[in-house]
């Protein structure tokens, strides 16, 4: 009860600046983020642009706020698109058992042996590189640690005494999964779904950096990072900036979801 | 200076906090004697215990003033080493859990060894033959090979002897035992008991016990101190304070002890509930050439139980009887034989008209802690306990969850509470308006009063009665503890290893036992007036 207040303060109002920065780019950023103005290459802070130019003279307070809108964007669709298959697989394996459960679990093993990089890698060859191709790639990619969990933690709860209590009270296998096991597995979930949306954001970057993400020159904070790494010494603040922005937003989103995670465990509400 | 334990001012209270856990206790016990603490949960009676070895959780410590003497020596005022040289070597501590008290990653021999090299100047050799000299004391079977055998070898029983033994080993001049029995069965727990206190008397040890059975005491203490929310309430020897309590709250301790109420007369009414050779196993790991197997744990068993009687069906841990429970009820499936309700077999029907028979059928569980589910409110939980009922409107449903919750004795304001938010007896409450808001005609109860509190318990047990002569529903009632049985049931069903061995009205049964296993959980299980 006494932490909330912060979390939720610091973690809202951080992700709420984020979601207006995406959704509402073109009217806040100053400039174009695809002009180019040739003298005000690797330009400092101040002088003609807020946060200074990039090597191609690029307004970085204009490529931030848009690339707001592709990394959060890309991120929060992963991060629910891989959630939302985990969940799926993980409850049928854990609640169907036998067959079902192996036959899942074969191909999640199978999939957890590479790591996610690399396998969202090979999906983008598949899907290519555009922002769908992203999105599945590394929700299919992010995916069987969900399952894992989900599965382990449905597990656990289906042995409660509650779970049976349900049963023995006529209620139908589907009615006490929905009602009584899944809404006691969320906690562990909406935790492993707020590291999992910071791990995408530097999936994404990753991605781009190999020229694999988002195709240049729509900036996100990825590509700017890769792109600026050659100009790191000239220039440190096309590093440090999209740096920072990807550092705050996981700060934001996990603060953000602990808060809700204790906000929706009922004895934390007294 | 004075020997033994002496106890004075003892209080405990957190920082900065109103709340006394531990209130002025005041006790002594002379050396060789045997005292308990007595009290239900929250009465402080293990934090007081656990002060005197300085264990108590972080943020606890006694006042200033309080002062615990062990031999003349101030333990409150004792540095970090000279408390460790006093824990083990001459006060020992016994907890309540053998399943975790053992460190499940050493040797017995290694885990028995450790304090004796720590305390005792013997050689490897010397030690070696005082663990299996100790072992053998304990009775355990083949002391060799348990010195090199791992915690999870050995029953519940065993591993509270031996953990016994490896306090005993260092022969402490006082041993404090925590619920050292709370864990285990009727007949196990007395072995248990026998041999700690034959260990003590031999070797002139004092022993603190702490408890919440009346009867254990009576029959094992000298003296007896009864604490009620951090308080001592009442002392004095055992015997006179059991027999003729002053303080109202230790005579509320004593009247919640169970009695034998007036015998139902008998119904010969066609069976509500009917098994017909029922055996009950669970498969065995199949190979790829081995064929599946089942392991029974229920042999064969014919039960019948008659509309609005309560069939108790008792027996060991492992005897099968809560699984013979939930067989009746729907959670396990039969390996053979029949389970018919009015006469229907619904062994071998669908799974419909199994859940239609299951509407006349329900379950109160064990722990009220983990039977509700911590995100559902009471008054939610109780509507969703009607669901199956037809013709009843959303109105109908929370009007009935409430005349309901008034029944068992629970203030409708605490609909809108979540389970975390009542106490263990609360809980159990609303767990049996859950199982009787339907109107069963039958109710299987598991051990449904084993986790709460004395003076609970009694409530509990007596709300059942209640609610069964209002209703009639017929009551399978699963249970070890054998006070609680004398108390509600119409009939017993004495359960070993799987098979049922007697089955006889209550009088009988705890009158003129038959069966030489029934006589000796009778004689096991410790009654006040039977010492």
């Amino acid at each position: 009860m006494r932490r909330l207040p912060l979390n939720l303060w610091i973690g809202g109002t951080v992700v709420g600046i984020l979601l207006l920065m995406a959704l509402f780019a073109p009217w806040i950023a100053p400039v174009d983020p695809l002009k180019l103005d040739l003298p005000a290459r690797m330009q400092g802070p101040g002088g003609g642009h807020l946060l200074g130019g990039d090597e191609f003279g690029r307004d970085i307070a204009s490529r931030l706020i848009y690339g707001a809108r592709t990394s959060v964007g890309i991120a929060l669709v992963t991060t629910l698109v891989a959630v939302a298959l985990g969940l799926v697989f993980g409850t049928l394996a854990g609640f169907l058992r036998g067959l079902p459960d192996r036959a899942i679990m074969i191909f999640n093993d199978a999939f957890l042996a590479f790591p996610g990089l690399l396998l969202a890698l090979g999906f983008m060859t598949v899907f290519g590189a555009s922002r769908t191709g992203i999105v599945i790639a590394l929700g299919l990619a992010y995916m069987p640690v969900v399952v894992r969990l989900v599965r382990g933690t449905v597990l656990s709860v289906r042995a409660r005494e509650y779970v049976e209590a349900s049963r023995v009270g006529g209620n139908s296998e589907l009615y006490t999964m929905v009602r009584h096991v899944l809404p006691n597995c969320m906690a562990p979930v909406i935790v492993l779904a707020t590291t999992m949306f910071g791990w995408i954001i530097l999936s994404e970057s990753s991605l781009s950096f190999l020229g694999l993400g988002v195709p240049p020159p729509a900036p996100s904070w990825g590509n700017m990072l890769s792109t600026a790494r050659p100009h790191a010494a000239q220039a440190p603040h096309m590093v440090i900036l999209p740096g920072l922005c990807i550092a705050m937003s996981l700060l934001g989103v996990n603060l953000l979801g602990d808060a809700l995670r204790d906000w929706l465990d009922p004895k934390m509400r007294g | 200076m004075q020997d033994g334990l002496i106890v004075r001012n003892l209080t405990i209270r957190p920082d900065r906090s109103p709340l006394t856990l531990v209130d002025d206790l005041e006790f002594a016990i002379p050396p060789g004697q045997f005292t308990a603490l007595v009290g239900e949960s929250g009465s402080g009676k293990t934090l007081a215990a656990r002060s005197i070895l300085g264990l108590l959780p972080q943020g606890l410590s006694p006042t200033p003033d309080s002062r615990i003497l062990f031999d003349g020596e101030d333990l409150t005022r004792a540095s970090a080493p000279q408390m460790r040289a006093i824990r083990g070597a001459r006060i020992g501590m016994i907890f309540q859990e053998p399943m975790v008290s053992l460190n499940p990653s050493m040797r017995i021999g290694q885990q028995l060894a450790e304090a004796m090299r720590l305390h005792t100047t013997l050689s490897t050799r010397q030690i070696r033959a005082e663990c299996l000299a100790m072992l053998d004391r304990v009775q355990i079977r083949d002391p060799e090979r348990c010195l090199s055998a791992w915690p999870h070898e050995f029953s519940g029983g065993m591993r509270q002897r031996i953990m016994i033994a490896s306090v005993m080993l260092l022969k402490p001049r006082l041993l404090i035992a925590d619920e050292p029995t709370t864990a285990l069965d009727t007949l196990v727990s007395r072995d248990v008991l026998d041999l700690m206190v034959d260990l003590t008397r031999t070797s002139g040890t004092s022993v603190l016990l702490i408890s919440h059975d009346l009867g254990m005491v009576a029959r094992y203490v000298d003296d007896v101190v009864v604490m009620e929310k951090g308080r001592a309430v009442e002392s004095g020897r055992a015997r006179d304070v059991l027999r003729a309590p002053q303080n109202a709250y230790t005579r509320k301790l004593v009247a919640a002890l169970p009695r034998r109420g007036p015998a139902r007369p008998p119904t010969d009414a066609a069976p509500l509930v009917e098994t017909r050779g029922l055996s009950i196993g669970y498969p065995e790991k199949a190979g790829p050439l081995r064929p599946k197997r089942f392991r029974r744990v229920v042999h064969d068993v014919d039960l019948a139980i008659r509309p609005g009687e309560t069939l108790a069906l008792v027996g060991a841990s492992g005897s099968g009887k809560t699984t013979l429970g939930r067989t009746i009820i729907g959670l396990e499936r039969p390996e053979t034989g029949s389970i018919r309700i009015r006469g229907q077999d619904i062994g071998d029907q669908g799974t419909a008209s199994r859940c239609r028979a299951r509407r006349d059928m329900q379950m109160i569980f064990q722990d009220p802690y983990s039977s509700l589910d911590p995100r559902q409110r009471v008054g939610p939980l109780l509507v969703e306990a009607l669901r199956h009922l037809p013709g009843l409107s959303d109105g109908d449903r929370r009007a009935r969850a409430r005349d309901c919750c008034v029944e068992v004795g629970l203030d409708p304001a605490l609909m809108t509470r979540f389970p975390h938010q009542l106490s263990g007896g609360q809980r159990q409450r609303v767990a049996i308006a859950r199982a009787v808001i339907a109107r069963p005609a039958f109710v299987v109860a598991d051990e449904p009063v084993s986790a709460l509190d004395m003076t609970v318990q009694k409530q509990i047990l007596d709300l059942i009665r209640h609610l069964q002569d209002s209703h009639g529903f017929a009551c399978l009632f699963v249970s070890h503890d054998l006070g609680a049985v004398e108390q509600v049931a119409d009939r017993v069903a004495v359960m070993e290893a799987g098979r049922i061995v007697e089955l006889a009205p209550r009088d009988r049964i705890f009158d003129a036992p038959e069966h030489p296993y029934t006589k000796r959980l009778l004689e096991a299980s410790l009654r006040l007036n039977a010492a």
